[in-house]
C-alpha cells in the first residue's frame, strides 16, 4: 500500500493539534508550522497528482482490513486533482491570513485552518460513505470555528445561522446512509454500485429515498437553489481568508454529486432512473438565475462576492445535471476556474472593505485604489466568462457539452443572460467602488492626498503604513492560476475529459477496491460481515476522535 | 417492537423539525438535539431489529445475531452530535451576549434576501 496516500489527512491531524498544545502564545510560530504544512500538503497533493494521472486507481484500506468491509481511501484522477485544487488554494489562502494579520484577530486560526483541510481532503480521498459524513462533520465543525473567528455581532449571528443549517444537513445525511444501508447492507461507495446496481426493480422504493436524501445533502453542502439560503450571509460575514477557503466547500458538495451519482446512483442504474438528472438540472439553472441577480441587487461588496459563487455553483451543478462524460470534463474545468475566481473575488472584497468598508458605493479614494481595481477586473472578468480568461472557456465547453440535450435551449440561454447580468452587475459595483470615487474626490474634504492623485498615478496616494505586500501576492497567485488554467487549456480539458471517462465507466474503480474481497480471510461464509464491521466502528471511531479533537480546539 | 420505534423516531423528527422552525435559538438547538436523538434511534433501526441475539457470529452453533455495525454508527453519530451541540450553544451564546438578543433571523438592516435560514 502506498502509505503517501494518507498524508493528506495525517499531517494536518497532527499539526493542528501541535498547534493547539505547544504554541498556543506564539503567533509567529504558528504561522510557520501553518503554512509549512500547507507547503509540504502542495508537495504530496503533487506527487499523488502526477501518480494518479494516468488513470491508475490507487487504494489504501485502513488498518489493513479488506474493501467492503473496512473503510478506504480511494485515489484516482477526480481525487487526486480535487485535493491539488485545494492544496494550492489553502497555501494562496493561509499566506493571504498571514499578510492581511487575519490570524490575530482570534484565537487557534491555523489550528482551525488545518483541521479544516484535513477534512476536506479527507472528503475528497475517502471511498466509503459514512466516513465521507464523518469527513463532512470534521470539515464543518472546523468551519464553524472559522467563521466565527475575530468574533462580532454580525458575524455571530451569521453563525448561528451557518451551524443550526448544516446541523440540519447532517442530520439528513445520517438518515440518508440508513436508509441506503438498511436495503443495501453496504456503505463502501464501490460495493455500493454494485449492490445498487444488482437491487431487484420492486426494491427500488426506499433506495430511491436514500438517494433522494443524499442528493439534498450535497445540494445544501454545495448551496443549490431552494437549499442555498445559508450561503450569502455566512460568505459574507466570514472573515475573508476563510470564505476565500471556503469556495472549496461548495464544490465539495457538486464533487460527492458527481461521485456518488456515477459511481452509485448512475444515470444507466434502473432502480433510480430519472430520478436526479430531472431535478437536478432544473434547480441549477435556477439558482444560476438568482446567482445573477443576486450579483445585480447586491449592496454589498461580500454579498456580491457571494452571489457570485452561487452562480458558478449553478453552473457548475449544470454541467454535472447532464449526466455525459463531455459534460463532466466541462464541468471539472470549470470547478478548478470557479474556485480560484471565488477566492481571489473575496480576497479582493476583503481588501477593499479593510480600506473602505463594505458597501458598494463612491467613498474616497482608497488606498492602492489602481492594483485593486485591476485585480477586481480581472477577477470579475473571469467570473463572469468574459473572453480572454478560463471562465469564458469553461463556460464555452459546457455549453457546447449541452449542445445534444433536450434542454439545451434552457441551459444555453439560461447560461448566456445570466452571464450577462453578472457582467452588469460586476460593472456596476467596480464603477461604483472604483471610478466613482474618483468623481467624489474634487469635493471631498482631503485636500492633501487629492494634489497628489492628478492625473492617471492612482497609486501615489499616501498611505498611513505601507502595507503589507503578501496579500497581493496570495491574490495575485489565484489570478496567475486562472491564467495557467487558460494557457494550459489544453492539457488541462484532456485530463479532464479523461477523468470524466473514468467516472462514467467506474468499472476499474470498483475492481480496484473491491479486488481483495475474495481473499481469504475466514473459512466462514459470506456472512463473515462482523469482521468488516469492527474495522468499519475502529474507523469511524477514530474519525469521531478527531472531530471532538476539534470541537475542543474550538 | 417495531411500532414502539417507528413512531418513537416519526415522534421525535416532527416534534424536531417543528422546533427547528421557531425563531428563536433555544427552541431550534433543542429541535436540533430531537432530530439527533430521532436519527440515532433510526440508525439503531436499520439493521434490523432483532432482540436478545449478540452481534457476534457464532461459527460453531447456529444462533441469531444482530447487526453490529449500525451499533458503531451510532455511537460515532452520538459523539459527533454531541460536540455539534455542545459548539451550536456555544455560538448561540456568544450571538445572544453580543446581539442582546435571541432571534434567530438577522436584524433587517442587512436582511436583503434569504437570511431567513
Amino acid at each position: 500500500m502506498n502509505h503517501l496516500l494518507i498524508a493528506p489527512i495525517v499531517l494536518p491531524a497532527l499539526v493542528a493539534p501541535f498547534i493547539i498544545m505547544t504554541l498556543r502564545y506564539h503567533i509567529d510560530l504558528q504561522r510557520i508550522f501553518s503554512v509549512a504544512s500547507t507547503v509540504l500538503l502542495v508537495a504530496i497533493a503533487l506527487v499523488l497528482a502526477v501518480q494518479a494521472a494516468d488513470g491508475t486507481v490507487q487504494i489504501y484500506e485502513l488498518g489493513d482490513w479488506q474493501a467492503p468491509f473496512g473503510i478506504v481511501l480511494v485515489l484516482d484522477r477526480l481525487s487526486a486533482m480535487m485535493v491539488l485544487l485545494t492544496t494550492l488554494l489553502a497555501l494562496a489562502v493561509n499566506l493571504y491570513a498571514v499578510g492581511s494579520k487575519w490570524d490575530e484577530r482570534g484565537h487557534n486560526f491555523h489550528a482551525l485552518y488545518q483541521f479544516q483541510l484535513m477534512g476536506i481532503l479527507g472528503a475528497f480521498l475517502t471511498g466509503d460513505a459514512f466516513n465521507l459524513f464523518v469527513f463532512f462533520e470534521v470539515l464543518l465543525i472546523a468551519s464553524y470555528g472559522l467563521m466565527i473567528h475575530g468574533g462580532g455581532t454580525r458575524r455571530f449571528q451569521a453563525g448561528v445561522q451557518y451551524v443550526v443549517y448544516n446541523l440540519l444537513g447532517s442530520t439528513l445525511f445520517l438518515f440518508a446512509l440508513g436508509t441506503i444501508y438498511a436495503v443495501t447492507g453496504t456503505l463502501n461507495m464501490a460495493d455500493l454500485a454494485v449492490q445498487v446496481a444488482a437491487l431487484p426493480a420492486e426494491d427500488s422504493a426506499l433506495i430511491r429515498v436514500g438517494a433522494v436524501m443524499l442528493l439534498l445533502v450535497f445540494a445544501i453542502k454545495a448551496s443549490l437553489l431552494p437549499l442555498h439560503f445559508w450561503l450569502p450571509a455566512s460568505y459574507a460575514h466570514a472573515p475573508a481568508p476563510v470564505a476565500a477557503l471556503f469556495a472549496i466547500m461548495t464544490k465539495v458538495g457538486a464533487y460527492a454529486i458527481l461521485r456518488m451519482y456515477t459511481l452509485v446512483f448512475g444515470p444507466d442504474v434502473a432502480v433510480v432512473e430519472g430520478l436526479v438528472g430531472d431535478w437536478l438540472l432544473p434547480a441549477a439553472l435556477l439558482t444560476v438565475a438568482v446567482g445573477a441577480i443576486g450579483v445585480l441587487g447586491s449592496k454589498e461588496i461580500g454579498r456580491l462576492m457571494s452571489f457570485g459563487a452561487i452562480t458558478s455553483v449553478g453552473t457548475l451543478l449544470t454541467a454535472i445535471a447532464l449526466f455525459t462524460p463531455e459534460a463532466a470534463a466541462a464541468a471539472l474545468y470549470y470547478s478548478v476556474h470557479s474556485t480560484l475566481a471565488a477566492a481571489a473575488l473575496f480576497l479582493i472584497a476583503d481588501m477593499v472593505r479593510e480600506r473602505q468598508g463594505g458597501a458598494i458605493a463612491a467613498h474616497p479614494v482608497m488606498a492602492q485604489s489602481g492594483l485593486i481595481s485591476v485585480l477586481f477586473f480581472v477577477a470579475a472578468i473571469a467570473t463572469a466568462g468574459m473572453p480572454p480568461l478560463s471562465g469564458f472557456l469553461g463556460k464555452l465547453l459546457i455549453l457546447d457539452a449541452a449542445r445534444d440535450d433536450p434542454h439545451a435551449v434552457w441551459v444555453w440561454g439560461v447560461i448566456l443572460v445570466s452571464s450577462l447580468i453578472t457582467i452588469m452587475g460586476f460593472a456596476r459595483a467596480g464603477t461604483l467602488i472604483f471610478w466613482k470615487s474618483h468623481g467624489l474626490d474634487t469635493s471631498d474634504t482631503l485636500a492633501e492626498p487629492e494634489i497628489e492623485v492628478t492625473g492617471a498615478d492612482q497609486d501615489a496616494a499616501p498611505v498611513p503604513a505601507r502595507p503589507a505586500a503578501l496579500p497581493f501576492v496570495a491574490t495575485f497567485a489565484l489570478l496567475a492560476g486562472l491564467v495557467a488554467l487558460t494557457v494550459f487549456a489544453g492539457p488541462m480539458t484532456r485530463y479532464t475529459a479523461a477523468t470524466a471517462q473514468d467516472l462514467f465507466a467506474p468499472g476499474a474503480y470498483i475492481d480496484t477496491v473491491l479486488a481483495n474481497r475474495d481473499r481469504p480471510v475466514t473459512e466462514s461464509d459470506h456472512e463473515s460481515a462482523g469482521y468488516g464491521t469492527a474495522a468499519h466502528g475502529d474507523g469511524s471511531g477514530h474519525g469521531a476522535d478527531d472531530a471532538t479533537t476539534t470541537e475542543e480546539s474550538h | 417492537m417495531e411500532l414502539l420505534v417507528a413512531s418513537a423516531v416519526g415522534l421525535l423528527t416532527a416534534a424536531g423539525i417543528y422546533l427547528i422552525l421557531r425563531r428563536r435559538t433555544f427552541p431550534v438547538i433543542l429541535g436540533t438535539s430531537l432530530l439527533s436523538y430521532a436519527v440515532n434511534v433510526f440508525l439503531f433501526a436499520t439493521g434490523r431489529l432483532i432482540t436478545n441475539a449478540p452481534p457476534i457470529l457464532n461459527k460453531y452453533a447456529d444462533v441469531p445475531y444482530t447487526d453490529p455495525l449500525p451499533q458503531a454508527l451510532v455511537l460515532t453519530a452520538i459523539v459527533i452530535s454531541f460536540g455539534m451541540t455542545a459548539v451550536v450553544v456555544m455560538v448561540a451564546l456568544g450571538a445572544y451576549l453580543s446581539a442582546k438578543s435571541d432571534r434567530i433571523n438577522m436584524d433587517e438592516t442587512a436582511s436583503a434576501d434569504g437570511e431567513d435560514a
